[in-house]
Protein backbone atom coordinates (compact mmCIF):
# COMPACT_ATOMS: atom_id res chain seq x y z
CA UNK A 1 0.00 0.00 0.00
CA UNK A 2 0.84 3.42 -0.74
CA UNK A 3 1.46 6.14 1.86
CA UNK A 4 -1.78 7.82 0.57
CA UNK A 5 -3.94 4.95 1.57
CA UNK A 6 -4.07 3.74 -2.72
CA UNK A 7 -2.72 0.76 -3.42
CA UNK A 8 0.76 -0.55 -5.12
CA UNK A 9 -0.23 -2.20 -7.78
CA UNK A 10 3.38 -2.61 -8.48
CA UNK A 11 4.18 -4.80 -5.77
CA UNK A 12 1.44 -6.99 -6.20
CA UNK A 13 1.07 -10.59 -8.41
CA UNK A 14 -0.69 -9.59 -12.04
CA UNK A 15 -3.93 -12.64 -11.35
CA UNK A 16 -6.24 -13.22 -13.47
CA UNK A 17 -9.77 -12.12 -11.44
CA UNK A 18 -12.25 -15.05 -11.16
CA UNK A 19 -15.29 -13.33 -12.36
CA UNK A 20 -13.41 -11.75 -15.34
CA UNK A 21 -12.08 -15.11 -16.37
CA UNK A 22 -15.93 -16.12 -16.06
CA UNK A 23 -17.20 -13.26 -18.85
CA UNK A 24 -13.97 -14.05 -20.90
CA UNK A 25 -16.16 -17.49 -21.42
CA UNK A 26 -19.02 -16.24 -21.68
CA UNK A 27 -17.72 -13.81 -24.22
CA UNK A 28 -16.38 -16.84 -26.06
CA UNK A 29 -19.63 -18.23 -26.35
CA UNK A 30 -20.69 -15.53 -27.69
CA UNK A 31 -18.86 -15.90 -30.65
CA UNK A 32 -19.30 -19.36 -30.69
CA UNK A 33 -22.98 -18.15 -31.66
CA UNK A 34 -22.33 -15.55 -33.74
CA UNK A 35 -19.41 -16.93 -36.09
CA UNK A 36 -17.53 -13.98 -37.48
CA UNK A 37 -16.40 -11.67 -34.37
CA UNK A 38 -13.59 -11.03 -32.81
CA UNK A 39 -12.89 -11.63 -28.63
CA UNK A 40 -11.01 -8.38 -27.55
CA UNK A 41 -9.19 -8.73 -24.35
CA UNK A 42 -8.45 -5.13 -22.46
CA UNK A 43 -6.91 -4.19 -18.76
CA UNK A 44 -6.19 -1.56 -17.24
CA UNK A 45 -2.61 -2.20 -14.89
CA UNK A 46 0.83 -2.22 -15.19
CA UNK A 47 2.59 -3.88 -18.29
CA UNK A 48 3.01 -6.82 -16.30
CA UNK A 49 -0.78 -7.81 -16.92
CA UNK A 50 0.47 -9.20 -20.26
CA UNK A 51 0.35 -12.57 -18.31
CA UNK A 52 -3.09 -12.02 -18.33
CA UNK A 53 -3.64 -11.42 -22.30
CA UNK A 54 -1.57 -14.39 -23.38
CA UNK A 55 -3.97 -16.42 -20.95
CA UNK A 56 -6.52 -15.18 -22.59
CA UNK A 57 -5.00 -15.77 -25.56
CA UNK A 58 -4.49 -18.91 -25.02
CA UNK A 59 -7.79 -19.75 -24.14
CA UNK A 60 -9.62 -18.42 -27.33
CA UNK A 61 -9.50 -14.48 -27.24
CA UNK A 62 -8.26 -12.82 -30.63
CA UNK A 63 -6.47 -9.74 -29.06
CA UNK A 64 -5.49 -8.23 -26.07
CA UNK A 65 -4.96 -4.88 -25.09
CA UNK A 66 -3.31 -3.04 -22.13
CA UNK A 67 -3.75 0.47 -21.32
CA UNK A 68 -1.04 1.57 -18.99
CA UNK A 69 0.48 4.55 -17.67
CA UNK A 70 1.53 6.59 -14.56
CA UNK A 71 -1.20 8.66 -15.11
CA UNK A 72 -3.88 6.23 -14.68
CA UNK A 73 -2.06 5.74 -10.87
CA UNK A 74 -4.52 6.48 -7.95
CA UNK A 75 -7.50 5.82 -9.57
CA UNK A 76 -11.26 5.09 -8.49
CA UNK A 77 -13.92 3.27 -9.82
CA UNK A 78 -14.80 6.62 -11.63
CA UNK A 79 -11.39 7.25 -13.14
CA UNK A 80 -11.07 4.07 -14.14
CA UNK A 81 -14.39 3.51 -15.97
CA UNK A 82 -13.46 6.65 -17.49
CA UNK A 83 -10.18 5.64 -18.62
CA UNK A 84 -11.91 2.30 -19.97
CA UNK A 85 -14.59 4.09 -21.47
CA UNK A 86 -12.05 5.99 -23.45
CA UNK A 87 -10.47 2.88 -24.76
CA UNK A 88 -13.34 0.67 -25.55
CA UNK A 89 -14.38 3.97 -28.13
CA UNK A 90 -10.78 3.59 -29.43
CA UNK A 91 -11.19 -0.28 -30.25
CA UNK A 92 -14.18 0.87 -32.40
CA UNK A 93 -17.26 -0.72 -33.15
CA UNK A 94 -17.91 -2.97 -30.11
CA UNK A 95 -21.01 -5.44 -30.10
CA UNK A 96 -21.07 -6.40 -26.27
CA UNK A 97 -18.58 -5.04 -23.33
CA UNK A 98 -18.23 -7.98 -21.34
CA UNK A 99 -16.51 -8.36 -17.49
CA UNK A 100 -16.53 -9.33 -14.33
CA UNK A 101 -19.37 -8.47 -11.70
CA UNK A 102 -16.39 -7.45 -9.15
CA UNK A 103 -12.66 -7.69 -8.57
CA UNK A 104 -11.72 -9.83 -5.75
CA UNK A 105 -9.44 -6.73 -4.44
CA UNK A 106 -12.10 -3.80 -4.03
CA UNK A 107 -15.54 -6.24 -4.45
CA UNK A 108 -16.73 -2.71 -5.30
CA UNK A 109 -19.05 -3.88 -8.17
CA UNK A 110 -19.02 -0.09 -9.42
CA UNK A 111 -17.16 -0.10 -12.79
CA UNK A 112 -18.65 -2.19 -15.24
CA UNK A 113 -22.30 0.04 -14.95
CA UNK A 114 -19.87 3.23 -14.93
CA UNK A 115 -18.21 1.80 -17.72
CA UNK A 116 -21.70 1.27 -18.98
CA UNK A 117 -22.92 4.78 -18.24
CA UNK A 118 -20.27 6.70 -19.91
CA UNK A 119 -20.33 4.65 -22.99
CA UNK A 120 -24.12 5.44 -23.04
CA UNK A 121 -24.90 1.61 -23.52
CA UNK A 122 -27.69 -0.41 -21.26
CA UNK A 123 -26.42 -2.56 -18.70
CA UNK A 124 -27.04 -6.52 -17.36
CA UNK A 125 -25.08 -7.07 -14.27
CA UNK A 126 -24.82 -10.53 -12.84
CA UNK A 127 -25.28 -12.71 -15.49
CA UNK A 128 -25.39 -15.96 -14.90
CA UNK A 129 -26.15 -17.98 -18.13
CA UNK A 130 -26.10 -17.17 -21.67
CA UNK A 131 -29.37 -17.84 -23.46
CA UNK A 132 -29.09 -16.31 -26.60
CA UNK A 133 -27.50 -13.94 -29.13
CA UNK A 134 -28.09 -12.90 -32.08
CA UNK A 135 -26.30 -9.66 -34.06
CA UNK A 136 -29.46 -7.95 -32.66
CA UNK A 137 -30.01 -8.74 -28.81
CA UNK A 138 -28.85 -10.51 -25.83
CA UNK A 139 -30.18 -12.72 -23.83
CA UNK A 140 -29.07 -14.00 -20.13
CA UNK A 141 -30.32 -15.05 -16.91
CA UNK A 142 -28.97 -12.73 -13.83
CA UNK A 143 -28.59 -13.97 -10.45
CA UNK A 144 -29.97 -11.59 -7.76
CA UNK A 145 -30.30 -11.38 -4.09
CA UNK A 146 -33.45 -13.10 -4.23
CA UNK A 147 -34.38 -15.16 -7.26
CA UNK A 148 -33.22 -15.59 -11.21
CA UNK A 149 -34.37 -13.39 -13.73
CA UNK A 150 -34.02 -13.31 -18.01
CA UNK A 151 -33.45 -10.67 -19.48
CA UNK A 152 -33.05 -9.29 -23.13
CA UNK A 153 -31.20 -6.21 -24.07
CA UNK A 154 -30.57 -4.63 -27.36
CA UNK A 155 -27.00 -4.67 -28.75
CA UNK A 156 -24.81 -2.65 -28.40
CA UNK A 157 -24.77 -3.48 -24.21
CA UNK A 158 -22.49 -4.06 -21.43
CA UNK A 159 -22.97 -7.02 -19.60
CA UNK A 160 -21.15 -8.29 -15.88
CA UNK A 161 -20.56 -11.49 -15.09
CA UNK A 162 -21.09 -13.22 -11.72
CA UNK A 163 -19.14 -15.80 -9.65
CA UNK A 164 -22.49 -18.73 -10.36
CA UNK A 165 -21.53 -18.18 -14.59
CA UNK A 166 -19.77 -21.57 -16.20
CA UNK A 167 -16.09 -21.30 -15.42
CA UNK A 168 -13.94 -20.72 -18.42
CA UNK A 169 -12.78 -23.10 -21.02
CA UNK A 170 -8.76 -24.46 -20.32
CA UNK A 171 -5.84 -22.43 -22.94
CA UNK A 172 -5.74 -25.08 -25.74
CA UNK A 173 -2.53 -26.38 -25.76
CA UNK A 174 -1.27 -25.44 -29.32
CA UNK A 175 -2.66 -22.27 -28.11
CA UNK A 176 -0.29 -21.46 -25.30
CA UNK A 177 2.78 -22.16 -27.63
CA UNK A 178 1.89 -19.97 -29.83
CA UNK A 179 0.93 -16.96 -27.40
CA UNK A 180 3.89 -17.70 -24.96
CA UNK A 181 5.78 -15.23 -25.85
CA UNK A 182 3.62 -12.41 -27.61
CA UNK A 183 3.20 -9.38 -26.65
CA UNK A 184 0.23 -7.28 -26.23
CA UNK A 185 -0.63 -3.77 -27.14
CA UNK A 186 0.04 -1.01 -24.62
CA UNK A 187 -1.47 2.00 -25.01
CA UNK A 188 -0.91 5.02 -23.04
CA UNK A 189 -2.99 7.62 -22.04
CA UNK A 190 -2.67 9.61 -24.94
CA UNK A 191 -3.55 6.84 -27.23
CA UNK A 192 -6.89 6.84 -25.82
CA UNK A 193 -7.44 10.59 -26.00
CA UNK A 194 -8.88 11.17 -22.62
CA UNK A 195 -9.87 14.47 -21.22
CA UNK A 196 -6.78 14.39 -18.73
CA UNK A 197 -8.71 16.07 -15.78
CA UNK A 198 -10.50 12.88 -15.61
CA UNK A 199 -7.65 10.71 -15.00
CA UNK A 200 -6.17 8.97 -11.72
CA UNK A 201 -5.85 10.72 -8.74
CA UNK A 202 -7.49 14.30 -10.11
CA UNK A 203 -9.91 12.03 -11.74
CA UNK A 204 -11.60 10.64 -8.32
CA UNK A 205 -13.77 12.31 -6.15
CA UNK A 206 -12.96 9.63 -3.32
CA UNK A 207 -9.88 10.22 -1.04
CA UNK A 208 -9.05 7.62 1.44
CA UNK A 209 -8.85 9.79 4.43
CA UNK A 210 -6.81 6.97 6.57
CA UNK A 211 -6.46 3.44 7.51
CA UNK A 212 -6.63 1.48 10.59
CA UNK A 213 -5.97 -2.22 10.97
CA UNK A 214 -8.78 -4.30 12.58
CA UNK A 215 -7.74 -5.40 16.11
CA UNK A 216 -9.40 -8.42 16.21
CA UNK A 217 -10.23 -8.64 19.86
CA UNK A 218 -12.03 -4.95 19.71
CA UNK A 219 -14.95 -6.37 22.57
CA UNK A 220 -14.94 -7.00 25.72
CA UNK A 221 -16.85 -10.11 26.19
CA UNK A 222 -19.49 -10.16 28.95
CA UNK A 223 -19.73 -13.40 30.25
CA UNK A 224 -22.79 -15.16 30.85
CA UNK A 225 -24.04 -17.76 33.26
CA UNK A 226 -25.64 -21.02 31.71
CA UNK A 227 -28.63 -20.41 34.02
CA UNK A 228 -32.15 -19.81 33.55
CA UNK A 229 -32.00 -16.71 35.28
CA UNK A 230 -28.50 -15.24 33.43
CA UNK A 231 -29.90 -16.45 30.22
CA UNK A 232 -33.41 -14.76 30.67
CA UNK A 233 -31.62 -11.41 31.41
CA UNK A 234 -29.58 -11.77 27.96
CA UNK A 235 -32.39 -12.51 26.23
CA UNK A 236 -34.51 -9.80 27.95
CA UNK A 237 -32.00 -7.07 26.74
CA UNK A 238 -31.83 -8.56 23.84
CA UNK A 239 -35.34 -8.11 23.16
CA UNK A 240 -35.45 -3.89 24.56
CA UNK A 241 -32.72 -3.11 22.14
CA UNK A 242 -34.58 -4.60 19.39
CA UNK A 243 -31.89 -6.74 18.48
CA UNK A 244 -34.55 -9.51 18.63
CA UNK A 245 -38.32 -9.12 18.12
CA UNK B 1 -30.48 16.87 2.13
CA UNK B 2 -29.88 13.40 2.70
CA UNK B 3 -31.68 10.89 0.15
CA UNK B 4 -32.71 7.42 0.86
CA UNK B 5 -33.31 5.42 -2.94
CA UNK B 6 -35.72 2.91 -1.26
CA UNK B 7 -36.42 -0.30 -2.89
CA UNK B 8 -39.54 -2.58 -3.19
CA UNK B 9 -40.21 -5.94 -1.96
CA UNK B 10 -42.10 -8.06 -4.16
CA UNK B 11 -45.39 -7.26 -1.96
CA UNK B 12 -44.78 -3.70 -2.53
CA UNK B 13 -43.34 -2.99 1.06
CA UNK B 14 -40.56 -0.59 1.54
CA UNK B 15 -37.47 -3.19 1.85
CA UNK B 16 -35.67 -3.40 5.43
CA UNK B 17 -32.37 -2.58 3.80
CA UNK B 18 -34.06 0.94 2.88
CA UNK B 19 -35.79 1.42 6.19
CA UNK B 20 -32.24 0.99 7.92
CA UNK B 21 -31.37 3.38 5.97
CA UNK B 22 -33.79 6.22 6.59
CA UNK B 23 -32.49 5.28 10.23
CA UNK B 24 -29.01 6.04 9.50
CA UNK B 25 -29.98 8.53 7.12
CA UNK B 26 -32.39 10.72 9.64
CA UNK B 27 -29.32 10.92 12.31
CA UNK B 28 -27.03 11.91 9.47
CA UNK B 29 -29.78 14.91 8.44
CA UNK B 30 -29.91 15.83 12.32
CA UNK B 31 -26.07 16.01 12.21
CA UNK B 32 -26.07 17.99 9.09
CA UNK B 33 -28.95 20.38 10.58
CA UNK B 34 -30.90 19.08 6.80
CA UNK B 35 -33.95 17.27 6.40
CA UNK B 36 -34.55 13.58 5.34
CA UNK B 37 -36.38 12.67 1.45
CA UNK B 38 -36.51 8.99 0.90
CA UNK B 39 -37.33 8.11 -3.47
CA UNK B 40 -39.35 5.42 -3.66
CA UNK B 41 -40.44 4.24 -7.58
CA UNK B 42 -42.98 1.38 -8.10
CA UNK B 43 -46.18 0.87 -9.66
CA UNK B 44 -48.35 0.87 -6.71
CA UNK B 45 -47.22 3.22 -4.09
CA UNK B 46 -50.90 3.69 -2.25
CA UNK B 47 -49.64 4.49 1.26
CA UNK B 48 -46.04 4.00 1.22
CA UNK B 49 -44.85 7.17 2.68
CA UNK B 50 -46.49 6.17 6.19
CA UNK B 51 -44.73 2.96 6.04
CA UNK B 52 -41.73 5.63 5.91
CA UNK B 53 -42.44 8.39 7.91
CA UNK B 54 -41.98 6.74 11.41
CA UNK B 55 -38.17 6.47 10.54
CA UNK B 56 -38.10 10.13 10.05
CA UNK B 57 -38.57 10.88 6.83
CA UNK B 58 -39.25 14.08 6.20
CA UNK B 59 -40.78 14.15 2.29
CA UNK B 60 -41.19 11.28 0.08
CA UNK B 61 -40.64 11.37 -3.25
CA UNK B 62 -43.08 9.01 -4.92
CA UNK B 63 -42.87 8.20 -8.54
CA UNK B 64 -45.37 5.66 -9.59
CA UNK B 65 -45.35 4.29 -13.12
CA UNK B 66 -45.96 0.63 -14.55
CA UNK B 67 -42.71 0.99 -15.94
CA UNK B 68 -41.17 1.60 -12.75
CA UNK B 69 -41.73 -2.21 -11.14
CA UNK B 70 -40.07 -4.59 -11.62
CA UNK B 71 -36.95 -2.77 -11.29
CA UNK B 72 -35.33 -2.00 -14.53
CA UNK B 73 -32.00 -0.11 -14.77
CA UNK B 74 -32.82 2.39 -17.02
CA UNK B 75 -35.93 3.68 -16.07
CA UNK B 76 -34.43 4.26 -12.44
CA UNK B 77 -31.59 5.61 -12.95
CA UNK B 78 -33.23 8.47 -15.46
CA UNK B 79 -35.66 9.28 -12.47
CA UNK B 80 -33.08 8.40 -9.92
CA UNK B 81 -30.27 10.49 -11.73
CA UNK B 82 -32.83 13.33 -12.94
CA UNK B 83 -34.34 14.03 -9.42
CA UNK B 84 -30.48 14.27 -7.51
CA UNK B 85 -29.59 16.80 -10.03
CA UNK B 86 -32.52 18.59 -9.29
CA UNK B 87 -32.98 18.55 -5.46
CA UNK B 88 -28.70 18.48 -4.86
CA UNK B 89 -28.47 16.21 -1.79
CA UNK B 90 -24.97 16.14 0.13
CA UNK B 91 -25.90 12.69 0.59
CA UNK B 92 -27.30 9.51 -1.07
CA UNK B 93 -27.89 6.26 0.61
CA UNK B 94 -28.26 3.37 -1.78
CA UNK B 95 -28.85 -0.64 -0.34
CA UNK B 96 -26.08 -2.71 -0.98
CA UNK B 97 -28.28 -5.29 -2.87
CA UNK B 98 -28.42 -6.29 -6.41
CA UNK B 99 -30.41 -3.36 -7.58
CA UNK B 100 -28.46 -0.87 -4.92
CA UNK B 101 -24.93 -2.08 -6.66
CA UNK B 102 -26.86 -2.13 -9.96
CA UNK B 103 -28.52 1.70 -9.97
CA UNK B 104 -26.13 3.30 -7.99
CA UNK B 105 -22.45 2.80 -9.75
CA UNK B 106 -24.94 4.25 -12.91
CA UNK B 107 -25.65 7.17 -11.07
CA UNK B 108 -22.70 8.01 -9.54
CA UNK B 109 -21.07 7.95 -13.19
CA UNK B 110 -23.56 10.10 -14.39
CA UNK B 111 -23.12 12.69 -11.64
CA UNK B 112 -19.16 12.10 -11.58
CA UNK B 113 -19.77 12.10 -8.05
CA UNK B 114 -18.02 9.24 -5.29
CA UNK B 115 -19.55 6.15 -4.70
CA UNK B 116 -18.31 4.24 -1.73
CA UNK B 117 -19.33 0.78 -1.96
CA UNK B 118 -20.78 -1.54 1.23
CA UNK B 119 -19.93 0.86 4.13
CA UNK B 120 -20.30 -0.77 7.07
CA UNK B 121 -20.47 2.88 9.15
CA UNK B 122 -21.24 6.34 8.29
CA UNK B 123 -20.42 9.38 10.24
CA UNK B 124 -19.80 12.97 9.75
CA UNK B 125 -16.95 14.70 10.56
CA UNK B 126 -14.22 17.48 9.24
CA UNK B 127 -11.44 16.43 6.61
CA UNK B 128 -8.52 18.73 6.02
CA UNK B 129 -6.84 18.30 2.43
CA UNK B 130 -2.85 19.43 3.39
CA UNK B 131 -2.06 20.06 -0.18
CA UNK B 132 -4.49 22.50 -0.66
CA UNK B 133 -4.67 24.03 3.05
CA UNK B 134 -8.14 23.30 2.91
CA UNK B 135 -10.71 22.07 5.79
CA UNK B 136 -13.69 21.06 5.02
CA UNK B 137 -16.48 20.33 7.25
CA UNK B 138 -19.59 17.86 7.48
CA UNK B 139 -18.09 15.30 5.62
CA UNK B 140 -19.65 12.36 5.32
CA UNK B 141 -16.76 9.61 6.56
CA UNK B 142 -17.51 6.43 4.11
CA UNK B 143 -16.03 3.56 6.78
CA UNK B 144 -15.51 0.05 4.64
CA UNK B 145 -13.31 -2.78 5.60
CA UNK B 146 -11.00 -3.63 2.64
CA UNK B 147 -8.36 -5.88 1.24
CA UNK B 148 -10.23 -9.44 3.04
CA UNK B 149 -11.14 -6.96 6.02
CA UNK B 150 -7.64 -6.17 7.57
CA UNK B 151 -7.75 -3.30 6.98
CA UNK B 152 -10.94 -0.49 7.56
CA UNK B 153 -10.42 2.55 5.42
CA UNK B 154 -12.48 6.07 5.53
CA UNK B 155 -13.70 7.30 2.60
CA UNK B 156 -13.93 10.60 1.64
CA UNK B 157 -14.97 12.80 -1.20
CA UNK B 158 -14.83 16.30 0.20
CA UNK B 159 -15.28 18.02 -3.49
CA UNK B 160 -17.87 16.12 -5.06
CA UNK B 161 -22.04 16.40 -4.15
CA UNK B 162 -23.12 14.45 -3.61
CA UNK B 163 -21.78 11.73 -1.43
CA UNK B 164 -22.89 8.60 -2.29
CA UNK B 165 -22.83 4.87 -0.39
CA UNK B 166 -24.02 2.08 -0.74
CA UNK B 167 -24.74 -0.10 2.67
CA UNK B 168 -25.48 -4.00 2.89
CA UNK B 169 -28.45 -5.22 4.46
CA UNK B 170 -28.37 -5.63 8.80
CA UNK B 171 -25.28 -3.55 8.67
CA UNK B 172 -27.32 -0.24 10.04
CA UNK B 173 -29.85 -1.03 12.75
CA UNK B 174 -33.75 -0.15 11.67
CA UNK B 175 -35.10 2.00 14.35
CA UNK B 176 -38.89 4.01 14.51
CA UNK B 177 -37.82 7.52 15.32
CA UNK B 178 -40.76 8.29 15.93
CA UNK B 179 -44.31 6.64 15.22
CA UNK B 180 -46.12 9.94 15.48
CA UNK B 181 -43.53 11.87 13.19
CA UNK B 182 -45.25 13.14 9.76
CA UNK B 183 -43.92 14.39 6.84
CA UNK B 184 -45.42 15.21 3.21
CA UNK B 185 -45.42 13.38 -0.19
CA UNK B 186 -44.56 14.61 -3.71
CA UNK B 187 -45.57 12.75 -6.10
CA UNK B 188 -43.99 12.88 -9.40
CA UNK B 189 -44.98 11.89 -12.81
CA UNK B 190 -42.14 9.06 -14.12
CA UNK B 191 -42.45 10.95 -17.61
CA UNK B 192 -40.62 14.09 -16.84
CA UNK B 193 -37.29 12.19 -16.47
CA UNK B 194 -38.00 8.62 -17.94
CA UNK B 195 -36.83 8.31 -22.09
CA UNK B 196 -38.44 6.08 -24.48
CA UNK B 197 -35.25 4.24 -24.84
CA UNK B 198 -35.35 3.52 -21.26
CA UNK B 199 -37.54 0.73 -21.77
CA UNK B 200 -35.23 -1.24 -24.11
CA UNK B 201 -33.86 -3.62 -21.95
CA UNK B 202 -36.81 -6.70 -21.67
CA UNK B 203 -37.56 -8.87 -18.59
CA UNK B 204 -38.42 -12.31 -20.01
CA UNK B 205 -39.32 -14.15 -17.00
CA UNK B 206 -38.45 -13.65 -13.63
CA UNK B 207 -38.43 -16.29 -10.98
CA UNK B 208 -38.27 -15.04 -7.33
CA UNK B 209 -37.71 -17.63 -4.67
CA UNK B 210 -39.15 -17.33 -1.14
CA UNK B 211 -35.77 -18.18 -0.46
CA UNK B 212 -35.69 -21.83 0.91
CA UNK B 213 -31.87 -20.81 2.72
CA UNK B 214 -31.20 -17.31 3.00
CA UNK B 215 -28.36 -16.49 5.00
CA UNK B 216 -26.68 -13.85 3.27
CA UNK B 217 -29.52 -11.15 4.24
CA UNK B 218 -30.60 -13.21 7.70
CA UNK B 219 -30.80 -10.37 10.45
CA UNK B 220 -30.37 -13.18 13.31
CA UNK B 221 -28.09 -16.11 12.23
CA UNK B 222 -27.87 -19.17 14.62
CA UNK B 223 -24.61 -21.19 13.57
CA UNK B 224 -23.16 -24.36 14.26
CA UNK B 225 -19.73 -25.64 14.19
CA UNK B 226 -18.07 -29.01 14.50
CA UNK B 227 -18.61 -28.89 18.52
CA UNK B 228 -22.40 -29.32 17.71
CA UNK B 229 -21.28 -33.41 17.19
CA UNK B 230 -23.89 -34.57 15.53
CA UNK B 231 -26.70 -33.60 12.60
CA UNK B 232 -29.62 -34.55 15.22
CA UNK B 233 -27.63 -31.77 17.59
CA UNK B 234 -27.96 -29.50 14.83
CA UNK B 235 -31.51 -29.66 14.49
CA UNK B 236 -31.96 -27.89 17.62
CA UNK B 237 -30.09 -25.01 16.13
CA UNK B 238 -33.04 -24.86 13.51
CA UNK B 239 -35.40 -25.07 16.31
CA UNK B 240 -34.11 -21.42 17.77
CA UNK B 241 -33.35 -20.03 14.45
CA UNK B 242 -37.20 -20.48 13.87
CA UNK B 243 -38.32 -19.08 16.79
CA UNK B 244 -35.89 -16.01 16.70
CA UNK B 245 -37.07 -15.91 13.11
CA UNK B 246 -33.68 -16.31 11.44
CA UNK B 247 -31.48 -18.37 9.49
CA UNK B 248 -28.91 -21.47 10.60
CA UNK B 249 -25.50 -21.25 9.42
CA UNK B 250 -22.34 -23.56 10.35
CA UNK B 251 -18.77 -23.64 10.10
CA UNK B 252 -17.01 -25.88 6.86
CA UNK B 253 -15.91 -28.35 9.61
CA UNK B 254 -19.72 -28.77 10.14
CA UNK B 255 -20.13 -28.78 6.57
CA UNK B 256 -17.85 -31.35 5.92
CA UNK B 257 -19.04 -33.34 8.56
CA UNK B 258 -22.09 -33.73 6.98
CA UNK B 259 -23.78 -31.58 10.08
CA UNK B 260 -25.75 -28.96 7.59
CA UNK B 261 -26.08 -27.97 3.29
CA UNK B 262 -23.21 -26.20 1.38
CA UNK B 263 -24.79 -23.39 1.25
CA UNK B 264 -24.93 -22.55 4.73
CA UNK B 265 -21.20 -22.44 5.21
CA UNK B 266 -20.43 -18.94 6.76
CA UNK B 267 -16.50 -17.73 6.47
CA UNK B 268 -14.05 -17.14 3.61
CA UNK B 269 -14.82 -19.83 1.39
CA UNK B 270 -18.57 -19.47 2.47
CA UNK B 271 -20.66 -16.44 3.04
CA UNK B 272 -19.77 -13.38 4.36
CA UNK B 273 -22.43 -12.25 6.74
CA UNK B 274 -23.05 -9.15 8.90
CA UNK B 275 -26.44 -9.74 10.50
CA UNK B 276 -27.63 -7.96 13.97
CA UNK B 277 -27.37 -11.25 16.02
CA UNK B 278 -24.84 -14.26 15.33
CA UNK B 279 -25.08 -17.07 17.79
CA UNK B 280 -22.09 -19.39 17.41
CA UNK B 281 -22.67 -22.22 18.57
CA UNK B 282 -20.09 -24.59 19.40
CA UNK B 283 -17.75 -22.82 17.18
CA UNK B 284 -13.98 -22.81 18.23
CA UNK B 285 -13.73 -19.32 16.18
CA UNK B 286 -10.52 -20.35 13.39
CA UNK B 287 -9.90 -17.22 11.42
CA UNK B 288 -11.37 -18.04 8.39
CA UNK B 289 -14.83 -18.43 9.91
CA UNK B 290 -14.61 -14.93 12.11
CA UNK B 291 -13.62 -13.26 8.31
CA UNK B 292 -17.03 -14.10 7.33
CA UNK B 293 -19.05 -12.91 10.38
CA UNK B 294 -16.77 -10.66 12.29
CA UNK B 295 -18.96 -7.85 11.46
CA UNK B 296 -22.24 -8.92 13.38
CA UNK B 297 -23.67 -6.67 15.36
CA UNK B 298 -24.06 -8.76 18.05
CA UNK B 299 -21.98 -11.84 18.79
CA UNK B 300 -23.09 -14.37 21.52
CA UNK B 301 -20.77 -17.67 21.50
CA UNK B 302 -21.80 -20.91 23.05
CA UNK B 303 -18.91 -23.05 23.61
CA UNK B 304 -17.62 -24.98 26.34
CA UNK B 305 -14.07 -23.90 25.87
CA UNK B 306 -13.85 -20.58 27.65
CA UNK B 307 -10.31 -19.96 25.84
CA UNK B 308 -12.48 -20.42 22.46
CA UNK B 309 -10.79 -17.61 19.71
CA UNK B 310 -14.32 -16.64 18.81
CA UNK B 311 -14.88 -15.22 22.58
CA UNK B 312 -12.46 -12.37 21.66
CA UNK B 313 -15.10 -11.42 19.44
CA UNK B 314 -18.22 -12.06 21.38
CA UNK B 315 -20.17 -9.72 22.98
CA UNK B 316 -21.40 -12.30 25.27
CA UNK B 317 -19.97 -15.83 26.24
CA UNK B 318 -21.92 -18.46 27.64
CA UNK B 319 -19.51 -20.99 28.57
CA UNK B 320 -21.42 -24.04 28.88
CA UNK B 321 -23.31 -27.35 26.74
CA UNK B 322 -25.00 -26.37 24.18
CA UNK B 323 -27.12 -29.06 24.37
CA UNK B 324 -28.40 -27.51 27.67
CA UNK B 325 -28.43 -23.83 26.79
CA UNK B 326 -30.19 -23.68 23.40
CA UNK B 327 -33.13 -25.21 24.85
CA UNK B 328 -33.29 -22.68 27.75
CA UNK B 329 -32.45 -19.98 25.08
CA UNK B 330 -35.90 -20.73 23.69
CA UNK B 331 -37.42 -21.12 26.39
CA UNK B 332 -36.52 -17.27 27.82
CA UNK B 333 -37.02 -15.85 23.83
CA UNK B 334 -40.98 -17.26 24.55
CA UNK B 335 -40.98 -15.57 28.13
CA UNK B 336 -39.27 -12.06 27.12
CA UNK B 337 -40.76 -11.67 23.51
CA UNK B 338 -43.54 -9.20 22.79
Amino acid sequence: MNADGTVNRAALPAIFNPEDLKALEMALQVKEQLGDTEVVVLTMGPERAATIIRESLSRGADRGIIISDARFAGSDTLATSYALSCAISKIGQVDLVMGGRQAIDGDTAQVGPQVAEKLNLPQITYAERLVAVDGKSITVTRRLDNGVETVQAPLPALVTVTASAADCRYPHAHRLLRFAKTRPEIWNADDVNPDFSRLGKNGSPTKVKKIDNVVLAHKESQRVGDNKEELNALMATLVADHIVG
Amino acid sequence: MVLVYCELTENRRVADVSLELCTKGHSLAQQLGTTLEALVCGDDLTGIEEQLYPYGVDTVLAVADNRLFPYRTLPHFSVAAGLIEERKPEVVLFGATSVGRDLAPRVSSHLRCGLTADCTSLEIGSHEDKQQGKTFDNILYQIRPAFGGNIIATIVSPEHRPQMATVREGVMKKEVVNAAHKGNRIDIDASRYVRLEDDCVKIISREIEQQKINIKNASIIVSGGYGMGSKENFDMLHQLAQVLGGEVGATRAAVDAGFAEGERQIGQTGVTVRPKLYIACGISGAVQHRAGMDQSAKIISINTDPDAPINAIADYTIVGDVCKVVPMLIESYNNNRK
